[in-house]
């Protein structure tokens, strides 16, 4: 095993797969001469050159579209958002033309193609940069949604999204991208669509995706003291979302809080809750509860910041409504 | 290793020898040297409080342009309307907002110029005409047209001026809304603030028609470059272009070249341009040739020029005392300013 840093088990996956792939390459904005805006793609430009590490104008729309023709005629590629705020801007291609290109073909054009970039709240940077898009992109049929947490996970599920012959948007985040973990030596990789129970428990489940996760395993160690025994499901990816691997907790447990950094409305949220009162209702023992981003725009302020973001304190707030022990 | 870009300074009439024969007043540069000089060691003192983590964020400097804001307001009336990117702390204050609320905003404080919501990149001034201040590159290009068209529509003689970027020109809404704006004759004129760089990336890394103004040509738009240190020539361009919309003959592009004295952001190693590139241009400093003219001319004497300087030092000064005094928005306010409708039914849960 070694430690590395997030932006590194990308860059790692990334260089894999374009040693062993000839047909991967890499564009989007500052990614080459810059060596990314957040430092993903360093050296890259040096390794692969200027035909397969590219430079694009401000031209969202406009090169991630190039990239979707370039997948229906054989490439693979990935495209670099700086952050998915500006990918809006590409969101026709993504989901007007790749999520939809096989099905429209009647199964004569797939498009394997991976768009990748930082998601989520970072910090002051105001309502038009600090969005989430995981419910967003989930909501698409014929996309496939993934949302690491840490390093490990990045790489493998990076991999595995690269070798994927669907269209696959990967969350990250600035806030992420200096966090380190272990990972093995060798390749590995993390298949698509499996959750993965980051921390054992009995009394209620955790269910949570991306950099808030962080927030879970905080709270899970200060409910331990309490004599409350968490478990923490990290779903991973959230299309498609494995189910079993909630339900079969929640059957354990009776007793479920899901914690998004995103807003509740139509979210993966709400998403879980039906999904659990449909198929598990006899097994809870109390309603579902979720903690999510306040129903607002991010705002600038520190103060309104800390107002709108999940945090401990209401995550704990919410495992022990679950336990009735408010 | 990036390849060095090469912009150069537009080649101008050496410093200062316009000055006799300027059809500008003494009052006219007295008030660029003021209005700049504000401008930059606002930018100067927000640059160094920020490294102080005194606020959060990003912050992008105009520290170098201000000779575009400059000639465009001496230029302009204060009817019309102003609409920039996330570069934007230069155009309210060149516009007379008051720089503690500017102060304060990029202090995330309530009295701030957007209470504290939208931070450096979204200044806001209704007062002003300013209407931001907008974080996403090229979002502003389209939308401050529709304020154009709805000037038009309300048949004003006002114009709207609408500043991006040259990395933003690439981006597709600009295309589809010079072809309206000139289509529909709408009293819009386009600032290209042109730095040679978007982030890392100079003009010519990305396009095969390295002079901007080119690009409202095929849309028929009069179009041309500017010399963006010298605030006369920003000045004669907008005059030209505000004519020209007033009349009803339409939106005009202007390429105004001009140079970012510091980093994109505070957090750019600028390894993709040499220290003597920024040294020519800062050569050509806008604000150095104002008070070269006002010193030639003898409009003011060193003792009038330094009372200016200490007021300015002044009003910088007390808009950080203004916004590190002030509060920061109480939990409430986060569901203010949202809708319009005060008793909008949001999701509480907890
Ligand atoms: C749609 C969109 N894409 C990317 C970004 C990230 N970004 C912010 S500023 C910038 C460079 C813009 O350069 P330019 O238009 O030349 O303006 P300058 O910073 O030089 O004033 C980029 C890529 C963004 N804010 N919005
Ligand atoms: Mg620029």
């Amino acid at each position: 095993m070694k430690t590395v840093q997030f932006r590194e088990a990308l860059r790692e996956a990334m260089s894999e797969e374009m040693r062993r792939d000839k047909s991967v390459f890499l564009l989007g904005e500052e990614v080459a001469e810059y060596n990314g805006a957040y430092k993903v793609s360093q050296g890259m430009l040096d390794e692969f050159g200027p035909k397969r590490v590219i430079d694009t104008p401000i031209a969202e729309l406009g090169f991630a579209g190039i990239a979707v023709g370039a997948s229906m005629n054989g490439l693979r590629p990935i495209v670099e958002f700086m952050t998915w705020n500006f990918a809006i801007l590409a969101a026709d291609q993504i989901i007007n033309s790749a999520a939809k290109m096989l099905q429209m073909s009647g199964g004569q054009y797939h498009c394997p193609i991976v768009f990748r970039g930082g998601n989520g709240t970072a910090g002051q940077l105001g309502a038009t940069h600090s969005q989430s898009f995981e419910a967003f992109y989930a909501h698409v049929p014929g996309l496939k949604v993934i949302t690491p947490s840490n390093p490990y996970d990045a790489k493998g599920l990076l991999k595995a999204a690269i070798r994927d012959n669907d269209p696959v948007v990967f969350l990250e985040s600035e806030k992420m991208y200096g966090d380190k973990g272990e990972i093995p030596e060798g390749e590995y990789i993390i298949p698509i669509g499996v959750a993965d129970i980051k921390r054992a428990g009995t009394d209620v489940t955790i269910v949570s995706f991306g950099k808030i996760l962080k927030v879970a395993f905080e709270a899970a160690e200060l409910l331990e003291k309490e004599g409350i025994s968490c478990e923490i499901i990290d779903l991973r990816t959230v299309r498609p979302i494995d189910y079993a691997c909630v339900v079969e907790s929640v059957k354990k447990t009776n007793r479920c809080v899901v914690l998004e950094e995103s807003w509740p409305l139509a979210s993966i949220s709400s998403e879980i809750s039906y999904h659990l009162q449909r198929y598990a209702f006899d097994h809870l023992d109390a309603p579902v509860m979720r903690v999510t981003q306040t129903d607002t725009p991010f705002a600038f302020s520190p103060t309104l910041i800390d107002e709108a973001l999940p945090n401990v304190a209401r995550l704990i707030n919410a495992v022990k409504a679950t336990l009735y022990r408010n | 290793m990036a390849t060095k870009a090469v912009a150069k300074p537009s080649k101008t009439t050496k410093k200062s020898s316009v000055a006799s024969k300027s059809k500008f007043s003494k009052e006219t540069y007295v008030k660029w040297y003021k209005d700049m000089l504000l401008m930059r060691r606002f930018e100067e003192k927000a640059g160094q409080l920020y490294i102080q983590q005194k606020f959060g964020g990003f912050c992008h400097l105009y520290i170098g342009q201000e000779a575009i804001v400059a000639g465009t307001v001496s230029g302009s009336r204060p009817t019309d309307s102003h609409m920039t990117a996330y570069r934007d702390h230069a155009h309210p204050l060149g516009l007379g907002t008051d720089p503690r609320v500017l102060m304060a905003e990029l202090y995330g404080r309530t009295t701030g110029c957007s209470k504290g919501k939208g931070g450096s990149m979204h200044f806001f001034d209704k007062d002003k005409n300013f209407m931001g201040g907008h974080g996403i590159v090229g979002a502003q290009i389209p939308m401050g047209t529709g304020v154009a068209f709805a000037e038009k529509y309300n048949e004003t003689d006002n114009v709207v001026f609408v500043s991006m970027g040259d990395g933003a020109v690439r981006q597709g809404a600009l295309h589809e809304t010079f072809n309206m704006a000139v289509n529909w004759k709408l009293p819009v004129i386009y600032i290209i603030e042109n730095n040679n760089y978007a982030m890392g990336t100079s003009v010519e890394r990305t396009t095969n028609v390295t002079d901007l103004s080119k690009i409202g040509l095929s849309y028929d738009i009069p179009s041309k470059s500017v010399n963006g240190m010298s605030p006369e020539a920003v000045h004669e361009a907008i005059e030209e272009a505000c004519d020209r919309a007033r009349r009803g003959d339409g939106p005009t592009l202007l390429d105004i070249r001009t140079y970012r004295y510091k980093g994109h952001s505070m957090s750019d190693p600028q390894k993709y341009r040499t220290k003597e590139e920024v040294a020519e241009w800062q050569a050509k400093d806008p604000i150095d040739h104002c008070l070269d003219v006002i010193k030639e001319n003898k409009w003011l004497t060193d003792a009038e020029i330094e009372e200016i300087n200490n007021w300015v030092k002044k009003e910088v000064e007390e808009s950080v005392e203004f916004a590190e005094n002030s509060p920061y928005p109480e939990a409430h306010e986060l569901y203010e300013d949202v809708y319009k409708q005060t008793d909008y039914p949001y999701i509480k849960e907890y």
